[in-house]
Parts: C-alpha cells; sequence; structure tokens
C-alpha cells in the first residue's frame, strides 16, 4: 500500500509540475460553467440535474487527456523499465497511477462547487440528497472512464493513440443506453445493465442502490485487471 | 552468489539470447563485453526481473528471480542501459522517490542522499530539474538512483556512456570501490573500459558467451602460448623470405604483404623462444635492408575481433 502512496504522490505532483493539469482544469471549469449558467436561468430550477447531466460528456474527452499519458509515456520515455526493476508489484503501480487519475477528477468536480453555491443563494426547496447522490453518481462515472483511460493508455506507448482509444471505449460505454431502441429484446436488459447512463441516472435521481454500486466497482476492477496484465505482458514479449 | 544458467530467449524467430550459463560471486567486478545486439543488454534485463526469460533460470543464492522478483530487487541497484529518467522531477526529489520504494525509512534518506550525492558528484544539480542537466550528470543521477539504497549487487549497462574523460575515472574508481564488497557486473562496448574496470570479462557475440576470464587469461588463451613478430624489409626477394622457414624452425610464416618499396612479414614463434637475432643473422646473408622489426602483443581488442569475427563494436 505504501508503494501505491508514493506512485500516486509522484503522478499527482507530476499533473500540476506540468501546465497540462492546470489546462485541464480550467477547459473543464469553463465548459461546465458555460453549459451550467446558459440553461440555469432560462429553466428556473433549482438543481444541478443540468450539470449532472453534461459532465459525463466532459468526461469523454476530458478523462482520456487526463490517463493518457499515465503508462504510455512511461513506455515511451523508458523510465517504466526504471520502476517495474524496483521492489514493487504492478498492480500498485497500475493502482497509484489510476488513484492519481480519480483524484484530479475529484479536483476538476470542486470547480463545480460555485454552481451549487450559486444555487444555495438563489434557489429554494433544494433536494440536497440529489445534489448528494448526483455528485456521487460523477464521482463513480468518472472513475470508471479513468479505469478505461487507464488501460488504454498501457495499451501502447503513444499519448496520442492512447487518448483515441480512451474515448472510443468511453463512448461505446456512454451509447450503449442510446442505441437501446434498435435492440433485440432479448439483448436490450444486457445492453442496459452494461450502460454507464442507465446507472448513473438511477444514483443522479436520489437512488444508491447496491447493484449499481456493483456495476461500478466491477468495470473499475476489469479494466484495472487488464490494466495490470498488459503492464505484466512486457515480461512475456 | 547470481548463478545465470541456460538462460535464453527468443523475440519471436530471433534467439537473442542462446542457452547462456555463469556465475557471479561478490568482490569483483565483471564486465559484459559485446557488439551491439550480442544480447548484453537483454540478459541483464532477464537478471533484473524486468522482462522473462524463454527459458533457463537466474538464482540469487537460491532464489529464482522469477519466483522471488520484489524480494531480490530489493537487493539489486540497476542502470539500464539508456538510463531513463523523469525529466520534469527535481533530482532530490527523484532519489527520495526512488528510496521510498526501496523501503528506506525517511530518517535514513538525508544520509544515503549526502552519501550518493558525494559519490557521484552531484553536489551541483541536487535541487535542479532533471530535464536541465546535461548528460554526464543524467548519467550520473541515474547511478546515483541505483545506489540509494546501498545494494548488495549492481547491474550497469553502460554505465559510462555520456561521461567525460575525467568523469570516467572518477567512476571507473568508484566502480571499483563498489566491486571490493558487492557483486558488480557492467556491461559495455568500450574495450578500454572493461579492460581498465573490470577483474573478469565475459564476451558475448551473438547470444553466446564466447570467452570468460580475467584480461590476462583471454590473451593467453587466444595467443595459445605463441608470440607474434613483424618486420618490413627491403630488397628482398620472395622465394627468400619462404626459405627462412628451413633456416629458422622455430617460426612460422603466417602473411607476406608486398608494399610500394618494401615487404612486410607476419611471423609467429613460440614464446618460450626468441628467434630474432638468427631472423637478423638470415636477413644480413640474404642483404636485406630492415626498415622494421617489432614483436606484437595481442590485445583485448583483437582477442574481440578474433572471437565476434567483426571489426568493430559499434
Amino acid at each position: 500500500m505504501q508503494n501505491t502512496i508514493t506512485i500516486f504522490k509522484r503522478e499527482l505532483k507530476s499533473f500540476f509540475d506540468s501546465p497540462m493539469a492546470y489546462v485541464f482544469l480550467i477547459v473543464f471549469a469553463l465548459l461546465n460553467g458555460w453549459f451550467f449558467t446558459t440553461t440555469f436561468f432560462l429553466y428556473g430550477q433549482s438543481d444541478l440535474r443540468t450539470l449532472f447531466n453534461i459532465v459525463p460528456l466532459v468526461y469523454l474527452f476530458f478523462i482520456p487527456g487526463v490517463t493518457m499519458g499515465l503508462i504510455s509515456r512511461e513506455k515511451g520515455l523508458g523510465t517504466i523499465e526504471i520502476i517495474s526493476t524496483l521492489p514493487i508489484e504492478d498492480r500498485d503501480i497500475v493502482l497509484g497511477k489510476y488513484l492519481s487519475a480519480v483524484a484530479l477528477i475529484g479536483i476538476a468536480l470542486l470547480s463545480t462547487l460555485l454552481h451549487f453555491i450559486t444555487l444555495s443563494t438563489f434557489g429554494n426547496s433544494i433536494d440536497y440528497g440529489a445534489v448528494f447522490t448526483g455528485y456521487l453518481g460523477l464521482i463513480l462515472v468518472g472513475s470508471v472512464y479513468a479505469s478505461i483511460g487507464v488501460f488504454s493508455s498501457a495499451v501502447t506507448d503513444n499519448q496520442v493513440i492512447s487518448f483515441i482509444i480512451g474515448i472510443a471505449i468511453i463512448f461505446v460505454f456512454w451509447l450503449f443506453d442510446k442505441v437501446l431502441i434498435f435492440m433485440p429484446d432479448f439483448l436490450a436488459g444486457t445492453i442496459q445493465y452494461l450502460s454507464v447512463e442507465f446507472h448513473l441516472s438511477n444514483i443522479s435521481r436520489g437512488v444508491i442502490d447496491t447493484r449499481n454500486i456493483i456495476y461500478f466497482g466491477s468495470v473499475i476492477g476489469f479494466f484495472l485487471f487488464l490494466t495490470t496484465r498488459l503492464v505484466e505482458s512486457r515480461r512475456w514479449s | 552468489m547470481i548463478k545465470v544458467e541456460n538462460l535464453s530467449k527468443n523475440y519471436g524467430t530471433v534467439e537473442a539470447v542462446k542457452s547462456i550459463s555463469f556465475e557471479l560471486n561478490g568482490g569483483q567486478v565483471v564486465g559484459f563485453l559485446g557488439a551491439n545486439g550480442a544480447g548484453k543488454s537483454t540478459t541483464l534485463k532477464i537478471m533484473t526481473g524486468y522482462i522473462s526469460p524463454s527459458s533457463g533460470n537466474v538464482y540469487y543464492g537460491d532464489r529464482n528471480i522469477q519466483d522471488d522478483t520484489s524480494d531480490i530487487q530489493k537487493d539489486i541497484g540497476y542502470l539500464p542501459e539508456l538510463n531513463p529518467l523523469y525529466s520534469e522531477m527535481i533530482v532530490h526529489d527523484y532519489l527520495q522517490f526512488i528510496s521510498e520504494i526501496r523501503g528506506i525509512p525517511s530518517s535514513d534518506f538525508k544520509n544515503a542522499f549526502q552519501r550518493v550525492v558525494e559519490e557521484c558528484s552531484l553536489n551541483a544539480v541536487a535541487h535542479r530539474t532533471i530535464g536541465n542537466c546535461s548528460k554526464g550528470y543524467k548519467q550520473r543521477i541515474g547511478l546515483a538512483a541505483a545506489m540509494i539504497h546501498d545494494p548488495k549487487i549492481l547491474i550497469l549497462d553502460e554505465p559510462v556512456t555520456g561521461l567525460d574523460p575525467n568523469q570516467i575515472v572518477e567512476i571507473r574508481q568508484l566502480i571499483k570501490k563498489l566491486g571490493k564488497e558487492k557483486i558488480v557486473l557492467m556491461s559495455s562496448h568500450i574495450l578500454q573500459e572493461i579492460q581498465a574496470t573490470v577483474d573478469r570479462i565475459i564476451i558475448i557475440n551473438e547470444g553466446s558467451i564466447v570467452a570468460d576470464g580475467s584480461s590476462d587469461e583471454l590473451l593467453n588463451d587466444s595467443a595459445k602460448g605463441k608470440a607474434q613478430l613483424k618486420m618490413e624489409v627491403n630488397n628482398a626477394d620472395e622465394n627468400d623470405i619462404r626459405d627462412m622457414k628451413a633456416t629458422i624452425p622455430s617460426i612460422d610464416i603466417t602473411d607476406i604483404v608486398k608494399n610500394d618499396s618494401s615487404i612486410e612479414i607476419n611471423l609467429e614463434f613460440l614464446s618460450n623462444s626468441d628467434p630474432r637475432v638468427d631472423i637478423f643473422n638470415y636477413a644480413v646473408s640474404k642483404k636485406w635492408i630492415i626498415i622494421e622489426m617489432v614483436a606484437s602483443k595481442q590485445n583485448l581488442e583483437d582477442i574481440f575481433r578474433k572471437l565476434t569475427g567483426k571489426g568493430n563494436l559499434s
């Protein structure tokens, strides 16, 4: 666990040692702010539903951008040889890097608290429970997308290719819910269960169901497992 | 003790390492010598647990690197060939990062940091960003990272690449000092470097070990008790040169090269005899003009060329 924390700290510091983290955070805040404020005063509703709908879309590009270099850069620069020959398990490397991406997503989400403050100031009869579960849903979806992003980063040593693979896989997960009407009945249930949107919408409504939590946990575990196997595969190349 | 046993590594259909075996003991610096692509780095990568062999084993005492990778890696300090570093990190922070993963308590880090900074002469750049350091400093940062935990085993892939002559001498002295108490295995394609630094040389060619011994042992083995003599003469007839063997039976004429105005003769003779007086007298009897007569010794480069069939190492 100590090694995971060491990797986590290094990665998080590395994000902020380069302009990348600042650029991503600013763009994330501006995009969400623009989408939120343009409709907030228009509808006159005291909720953050607009924000909770728009953030997963922004995630589609934001998260692969954050995660694209986590492992591919190590492969490209050769520093993977340094950390892989230190007394540290590959799963600790993967987990430390993954958690740093989740932490950056959490920091990015903090910027949206400004909208919550605006809502609290100007709105009335606010459903604080729905706001809480809405944020929980965003963190869970962000965590799922980060696991996909880390996996994409382990597939190649090219950051651009990793970014594109990340977007493609996340897009498929996002799309499941949209293509349900085209699916035959026997497949619809499975496709719906695989959809991130389906589970997010349950949580955003204020319902915290174990099935949703198990889904998010399973997808994260699945992609982190695959990532660890990919990192280990260098031994057999 | 490290025991490498029938180690092989295939990349697809290419056999990078072909069933090599050797043993390493403490208190000696061993040089791994070979041309590019000979299999040196692949062997070192397997020994450090970075990649797995296709077959064979590497034992550290009774532990196998395949089974106890992390445990064995605690005892190894490794400098990879291309010395990859996190260029955005400060030297101090990088060494702290490595030491944390190495399990060095934070209270001991200061001393460990001071030691490697001193040994690798990093004082001037200790708080500088790695990306802004010169190639020589980067090489020494990599070396410092390999030594921060004072390992029992040091595996250094081309450790003096990028260093200037003064730095090479410093690092050579450091490696020699470390070799007195640790197992040090270093690879290099610079023959002079290997000859000046190591106690034992392992020459690898096309994935196989072709020689293993001290510098003197390799020279003696290769010479097979024979010495060479090279002479350049004027006014000589080629038939007279060939007849010299009949007059002086202890010599073998290995080569005759005709130049524009002279003839170069290469001879071999048993190193426990000295036929130079007889050769001189024969030359006088045939009225040759001796321009040069010099006994030549084989050096490591000749042996390397002979063993690998290659003219250059890089």
